[in-house]
């Protein structure tokens, strides 16, 4: 069938295109014109969402904390960068990450190979088994591990060990939280590699392992890189897990952020970190635009489920073998253990305690958290949907444009830029006319929607992109205009990448903390933010709760994504 | 005229596309245009579609301008050399696309979808997944989705390319006498000058994003333009000579020519129909090079002594074994004085 493309030109002629679009004079030039604006039509909305919701209070914030008098304080900036403990913040955040990430690829590459390159019984499960964690709340993660390793944790009551003083809880969270992107991103790719390639080099005369290293890694490496950036990304803003784990002793950025702005309302520090933490980010994501162009180099590609083989020799039963350990340890240890201990107390102790609204922590039963949680997230992955699905179709075309394509980075940005500053910047620049949000119960869902455009979009360009540009150029020859196109030939198309990215949005907003612990009313508490209340205190019974409540948090969070996983089947994909 | 195409010109980076083309295409015409790959053939198309904007020149349908009328107005057919049939609908969804983007009812849409799948030769087939034609149904589709919001002009672009051979001999037939029926204008693109002869009133042949020549089949086969319409078309016995006269000096020989011819050097091509094989001591005496069998014929490549080769025609029968000795004659009726290409 492709052959038959060489000829005609309009996928060579895509960039070429514009330039013809651009030049003057000409009678159809209109045409074109009108298409461009059509799109920039579109992308108005998610700018002005992005502005609004997201600029425009960052912004205010660090200009509350950076100017005084109208005056522009920068001195700010080298008196915070002097201070010791600020610079141990920041190292222990660059190192821990670099950690992290190392990590995390360590254990979790092999797992890549795995569900790449081999068949097994019960891979689909195990492969939703994996993803899992990514979809957990922070705060549920870091409930979890310390009911593994914490204080009178599992680990604690068999050995009397405890992990929860050493970096070594933060850096095993981080792994059971992004252990899944590794395997989406980089053993997505794998699987549709064509082994037919390393096949062509051995014949070439390569042995096994140098047609690997000369094939088969160079095709795999910017997707590593992709992935390991990814990583690095979320574990440099770490926040929820750090501020369970962490203790005293360690704080990232992020939790820094929230310190200094919560408890010691030192807004100038907190500006200053918020822009440090914003240039580290800035620069990350420039290197994961850039991986991902690269990504787009034509590979050739085939259904993963061909490629995919049963386990052969010691060797490979050996991986497989390790791989099932690892993910039994590392990724359904935790969870089983917090929903053990949830259980840990007489007649559902934990859950029935949920119900009553007399423990003086809450103005509401700990319950309700779930029904507002729910309402908040339904509301939030609404608007994700529609303003990051907008933006996809703007971004549709490749060849739109430097800034269509700059905006494309931009969108990633809110995964980075601390969720503790949107939310505080929120409550700051949100409460005046017209825009006078601060008691509206409206400003959750738009905090958490922040966080989910990024995965809308995400889920939904690649499969956008991949519908063929001449299906939309066949309809309009037949009769439709732009907008019938859209809804006739891309929407039935991405309908399941949709639903997908809906479920993430979901996911994600119900998990959010960071912005959310600042604007949840105390009468409203999200999921989240009860959890961390309530392990804000002491008591077994606090403790408990909290352990309920996250298991409750972790098994709405897992259906959502078990339903999303039937829909999506084998796919690539970096979420 | 239905379709004019006026100094139509577009530019991909610094080359012409289509360069400076004009063309008219007059009602119930159907016309052919002929050309190899990148000679900006699609984009000729693309550019009466409404799909490709000019660089210069206009496009007008019915006399009206088409500057600034968006693909979905321009009320043009356009059939896709790989189909482009939606996947998420079935052939019945496919062929009342049109219908329904012009708004026609319910029982409208379903009557014409009817006849056009009788009419294509797919009786019954609207309730059918798309994923479950084969190619030349798959084509039948594409046609029928096309033909069925009545456009003004049908555009095909290698409409019968990727199908396997016997299938397009078949179908080439269908859709000229379907066209004929129907009264329909068409503008069809292709490559096989075969599919182009059979289909067309009139085949233009483009070279380079430039029309290298126009006319009715015949007169295109019996006498191309230039070396390029030439040996595009097959014919490769070209040879530079000097007309004096009657005859042309070449490295053949000497060739006879057309009378009139003006004096002076041209190019010529001799039909290898025109290569007469006759006893080795007569004529150019040349060596049978190879032989390759063409069905109602042979082709005999020669390799005379000293000049390039040349290709005759020859009965099964009397064709000559390779390695033998023959001398060739030449015959005035199938030698063509060419023009000089343009552009060169």
């Amino acid at each position: 069938m492709d052959l038959a493309r060489t000829e005609v030109t309009p996928r060579k002629g895509a960039g070429k295109r514009k330039d013809a679009g651009k030049r003057k004079n000409g009678g159809e030039r209109k045409g074109a014109a009108k298409s461009v604006a059509a799109r920039l039509g579109l992308l108005a909305v998610p700018v002005a969402f992005f502005a609004v919701f997201f600029a425009y209070p960052v912004a205010a914030i660090v200009a509350r904390g950076l100017k005084a008098d109208g005056v522009w304080q920068l001195g700010r900036i080298t008196d915070v960068l002097g201070d010791a403990g600020i610079r141990h913040v920041l190292w222990f955040t660059t190192w821990q990450a670099l950690a992290s990430t190392a990590l995390t690829l360590l254990i979790a590459l092999p797992g890549a190979y795995v569900f790449a390159r081999l068949d097994f019984p019960g891979k689909h499960v195990l492969r939703a088994v994996v993803t899992v964690p990514f979809v957990l709340p922070t705060v549920v993660v870091g409930t979890a591990f310390l009911a593994l390793v914490g204080r009178g944790g599992l680990l604690d009551e068999l050995w009397g060990l405890r992990l929860d003083t050493t970096v070594w809880a933060i850096l095993l969270a981080h792994v059971f939280f992004n252990y899944a992107v590794v395997v989406r991103t980089v053993g997505g790719l794998w699987s549709q590699l064509d082994p037919r390639q390393e096949e062509a080099a051995r014949m070439l005369g390569a042995s096994r392992i140098a047609a690997w290293r000369k094939v088969t890694l160079p095709a795999l490496g910017p997707a590593v890189a992709a992935a390991a950036l990814m990583v690095f990304l979320f574990t440099f803003t770490s926040f929820g897990v750090v501020q369970i784990l962490g203790g005293p002793t360690f704080s990232t950025l992020e939790v820094e952020i929230y310190r200094q702005t919560s408890e010691i309302f030192d807004l100038s520090t907190a500006a200053v970190l918020t822009l440090i933490q914003f240039a580290a980010v800035g620069a990350v994501l420039a290197v994961h635009a850039w991986t991902v162009r690269r990504r787009e180099t034509a590979l050739r590609l085939v259904d993963a489920s061909t490629t995919a083989r049963r386990p052969r020799g010691a060797g490979q039963w050996a991986l497989l073998a390790g791989v099932l350990v690892s993910v039994a340890l590392l990724l359904v240890l935790p969870p089983a253990v917090l929903v053990q201990r949830s259980f840990d107390a007489p007649d559902f102790g934990y859950y029935r305690a949920l119900t009553s609204d007399d423990s003086g922590i809450f103005l509401v039963a700990p319950i309700e958290a779930i029904g507002n949680s729910l309402e908040y997230a339904v509301v939030a992955t609404v608007i994700a949907v529609v303003i990051g699905g907008l933006a996809a179709a703007a971004l549709t075309r490749r060849d739109a444009g430097r800034l269509v394509r700059g905006f494309d980075a931009l969108l990633m940005l809110p995964l980075g830029v601390s969720a503790v500053t949107v939310g505080f910047g929120f409550l700051i620049a949100l409460d005046e006319p017209p825009l006078d949000l601060r008691s509206s119960w409206i400003l959750v869902p738009l905090a958490q929607a922040l966080v989910g455009v990024p995965f809308v979009v995400r889920t939904m360009l690649p499969v956008l992109r991949a519908v063929d540009e001449r299906l939309r150029e066949a309809a309009a020859v037949l009769g439709a205009s732009p907008w019938r196109v859209w809804r006739e030939v891309d929407l039935p198309m991405v309908r399941r990448a949709l639903l997908i990215a809906a479920g993430f949005a979901f996911a994600v907003s119900l998990g959010e903390f960071g912005a959310t612990v600042f604007i949840a009313r105390p009468d409203h508490p999200t999921l989240p933010v009860a959890v961390a209340r309530l392990l804000g205190r002491a008591g077994e019974l606090n403790y408990g709760q909290a352990m309920a409540l996250s298991t409750i948090l972790m098994v709405v969070c897992a259906v959502a994504l078990l339903v999303l996983e039937r829909l999506r089947g084998d796919r690539t994909g970096e979420f | 005229m239905l379709l004019s195409l006026e100094d139509a010109t577009v530019r991909f980076g610094g080359r012409a596309v289509l360069d400076a083309v004009g063309l008219d295409v007059a009602e119930h015409e159907v016309v052919c245009v002929l050309g190899p790959s990148g000679s900006g053939k699609s984009t000729l198309l693309r550019a009466v579609a409404g799909l490709q904007p000019l660089d210069r020149g206009r496009v007008l349908l019915d006399g009206r301008d088409q500057a600034g009328v968006p693909a979905h107005r321009r009320g043009v057919g356009l059939m896709f050399q790989d189909h482009q049939l939606f996947p998420q609908r079935d052939v019945g969804g496919n062929v009342a696309f049109g219908l329904r983007m012009r708004g026609a009812s319910r029982g409208q849409r379903d009557a014409r979808v009817r006849e056009l799948l009788d009419l294509v030769g797919l009786p019954g087939a609207a309730g059918r997944a798309v994923a479950s034609l084969s190619g030349g149904e798959q084509q039948r589709v594409a046609l029928a989705r096309a033909l069925a919001p009545r456009p003004r002009l049908l555009m095909l672009d290698e409409p019968l390319g990727q199908l396997d051979r016997s299938l397009r001999e078949r179908l080439v037939v269908e859709l000229k006498e379907l066209f004929g029926r129907l009264g329909t204008t068409v503008l069809a693109v292709t490559h096989d000058q075969g599919e182009a002869f059979a289909l067309a009133d009139r085949v233009v042949v483009m070279r380079d994003g430039r029309i290298a020549q126009s006319g009715t089949p015949l007169e295109v086969w019996q006498r191309p333009a230039d070396e390029f319409v030439a040996r595009f078309l097959g014919f490769d016995n070209v040879v530079e000579g000097t007309v004096g006269g009657e005859a042309a000096v070449t490295p053949w020989g000497k060739l006879p020519v057309p009378a009139g011819t003006p004096d002076g050097s041209h190019t010529l091509l001799v039909r290898p129909a025109g290569v007469r094989l006759v006893a080795a001591d007569q004529g150019l005496r040349c060596t049978v090079a190879a032989r390759t069998f063409k069905g109602s014929h042979v082709a005999v490549h020669l390799q005379p002594e000293d000049a390039q080769r040349l290709e005759a025609a020859c009965a099964l029968r009397e064709a000559p074994e390779v390695g033998d000795t023959v001398g060739v004659e030449f015959e005035a009726a199938e030698i063509v004085v060419l023009g000089r290409p343009s552009g060169a």
